[in-house]
């Protein structure tokens, strides 16, 4: 119990510390960059994209990767121990390729993968 | 690596399980490959099949009990009759879903679920007459995930299955035609609290395996009886881990997101949420509760006591201020959480058969409910204020009275299901121990009396109002869901003992 306490009062030490310090040690001079959201997409205000909505394509984009990656992460594990899970793992594997890839054949049919 | 050793899965008793999601996965195709046009009967046949399909798988494996897949799953009574009742009540929603009469409107959804509300692409959408089909595979992922939440014996399936149940559930809320900020504001605070819960519920898992070193909930039980551990752990993980089950069940002081999110859905996704979610919910809940902690019962019981009169009282004080309809329905289904409570509480055979049978009752009078409320219809979609339903019995005699007769079943009036339900339960409560609790129950439920018969009083004795709402024509599958929950309530409240012995004969649970 007590290493976590002062290990929570470090690490809020040091978060009060550093933002004081920065407020008071740091020069302040603005440009149009340093106000924009740091890497994290499109600006939402005042106005969107275009004056629209985002556009969903990001997120597309997004959980197709999640969707194989989930994939990938599921069959190195199985690679590698292909011997000792036999016909078995063998049987569910396929079973879990096949749902993804219906998955995909859903993206695919429903325009899922064309950009425009 | 060389310790591993497959597990033997017996597939035929997972079948009730396995078949919703099997149909969910064609659904998913049918999406993909099926035309336009006739992708919506397409997928309303594979959903029914489906979940006929299990509801036979569930017929056939009836007095048997299988624990497979290494401990994790445990098909008996309980969980099969569980099963059984979300299949039913599947059927219904389905039916309910499916409806896309013109005098419905062209069904509960919304054409494209992806345009702004108000936007030019959403009334290009509307006049396409397309829509969206996903809500069928949304709905059997769901239902399996139901499936499984009773079955589940181990603490980290059940946290999966209870994933699998809720992300559809969250989605399927912002699908509304109309109204759709409020069915999209519905589905963010779904989802916010759900996975709020559902990190409570990771919280209490993880200390509860900190506690016996098992998340079998088996080895919970043989833990708890057995000294040499931490008791801390065990109702510290204990206290959360319920946190997380009574939020889907709805129970106060965790009911906040009931009243909104019932209202802002679509109303056979809100039937959906009120029957079917609740069952599998207190099936998990029962399980937990029954096989894990049963031993341990003079320690949490005096909190299951505060959680379930707060629940009664809550849901039928609240229930009487609302002024909308599908509101004043959602306090209902708190108020009858805590009325299943009292049979946890009992933690005994009655207590569970008597709970199984509230289930089912309570489970398709609301069905049958919500899919009478969908008909009642204003130019901008459903009338749900409740002075907009003044003088409806006079004008629309059948809608009337079949709301009557559920309103009537809720309220728990003898020759109704919802009677023999509460009887079941409050019986099994005092047998239990736990009359004061039975007392509150029956006070609270004359209590909610009042709201329901107010309904009826306004349906039939008072003046209609000028340009009221249209009683529209269902379509068949309104018609067919209206028609089972009304042969259910009647059925269930003259004959009830046929399947009062089932559900006897489905306790108590094997682990």
């Amino acid at each position: 119990m007590i290493p976590i306490l002062i290990l929570a009062i470090i690490g809020g030490g040091f978060a009060v510390f550093s933002i004081v310090a920065g407020s008071l040690a740091g020069p302040k001079r603005f440009n149009k960059a340093k106000l924009e959201s740091y890497e994290c997409g499109i600006e939402p205000s005042p106005q969107a994209f275009r004056g629209h909505r985002f556009p969903v394509k990001y997120y597309l984009t997004a959980m197709l990767f999640i969707v194989f990656d989930i994939e990938i992460i599921f069959l190195y594990p199985w690679a590698v121990a292909f011997n000792s899970l036999g016909m078995f793992g063998l049987v569910e594997m396929v079973l879990f390729i096949l749902a993804v890839f219906v998955v995909y054949a859903y993206v695919w049919r429903r325009g899922g993968l064309e950009w425009d | 690596m060389s310790d591993f050793h497959s597990p033997s899965i017996a597939y035929a008793a997972l079948s009730p399980i396995l078949i919703p999601g099997i149909a969910a996965t064609v659904g998913v195709l049918v999406d993909a490959f099926v035309p336009r046009a006739i992708r919506w009967q397409t997928q309303t046949a594979v959903a029914l099949l489906g979940l006929i399909g299990a509801l036979i798988a569930v017929s056939v494996l009836a007095g048997t009990h299988t624990i497979t897949a290494d401990t994790a799953v445990a098909v008996d009574g309980p969980a099969l009759f569980i099963q059984g009742t979300i299949a039913i009540l599947g059927i219904g929603s389905i039916l309910l879903v499916s409806d896309r009469s013109p005098g419905l409107d062209g069904g509960a959804f919304v054409a494209q679920a992806a345009t702004a509300p108000g936007s030019q692409e959403e009334r290009e959408g509307a006049a396409s007459g397309h829509a969206q089909t996903e809500v069928f595979p949304l709905m059997m992922f769901a239902i399996t995930g139901m499936m499984l939440f009773p079955a589940s014996n181990d603490l980290l399936l059940l946290f999966v299955a209870l994933e699998v149940l809720s992300l559809p559930l969250y989605l399927m809320c912002g699908l509304a035609r109309r109204r759709r900020l409020l069915s999209q504001e519905a589905a963010v605070k779904y989802f916010l609290l759900g996975a709020f819960s559902s990190a409570f519920f990771l919280y209490g898992l993880a200390l509860l395996y900190g506690y016996a070193n098992t998340v079998s909930l088996a080895g919970i039980q043989a833990a708890t009886v057995s000294s040499g551990h931490n008791d801390n752990l065990l109702f510290l993980g204990l206290g959360l881990l319920a946190v997380g089950l009574l939020f889907k069940v709805g129970a106060a002081p965790f009911q906040s997101w009931i009243p909104d999110v019932y209202q802002g859905a679509p109303t056979p996704i809100t039937a959906f949420m009120a029957a079917a979610t609740k069952v599998a919910a207190f099936g998990a809940l029962l399980r937990v509760f029954y096989v894990s902690f049963g031993g341990l019962g003079w320690e949490w019981r005096p909190i299951a006591w505060a959680i379930a009169i707060l629940t009664m009282v809550v849901g039928s004080l609240f229930a009487i201020t609302q002024t909308d309809v599908k509101r004043m329905l959602a306090y209902s289904s708190v108020a009858h959480a805590g009325f299943i409570l009292i049979g946890i509480i009992a933690l005994n055979k009655s207590g569970l058969s008597g709970s199984l049978f509230y289930l089912l009752t309570y489970g398709l009078t609301t069905i049958g409910a919500f899919g009478t409320l969908s008909l009642i219809r204003d130019p901008d979609g459903e009338a749900t204020h409740l002075s907009r339903w003044a003088g409806l019995g006079r004008r629309s005699p059948v809608v009337g009275s079949v709301f009557a007769l559920f309103l009537l079943a809720l309220a728990g009036i003898p020759l109704t299901s919802g009677f023999t339900g509460k009887f079941a339960v409050f019986s099994a409560g005092v047998s239990g121990g736990a009359t004061p609790l039975v007392i509150v129950g029956v006070v609270t439920s004359a209590a909610a009396a009042f709201f329901y018969v107010r309904v009826i009083v306004m349906m039939f004795f008072a003046e209609p109002v000028a340009d009221g709402p249209v009683v529209a024509t269902p379509g068949g599958g309104t018609a067919g869901a209206i028609a089972i929950a009304v042969a259910a309530t009647v059925l269930l409240g003259i004959v009830p003992q046929p399947v009062l012995d089932l559900a006897n004969r489905a306790v108590p649970f094997y682990h």
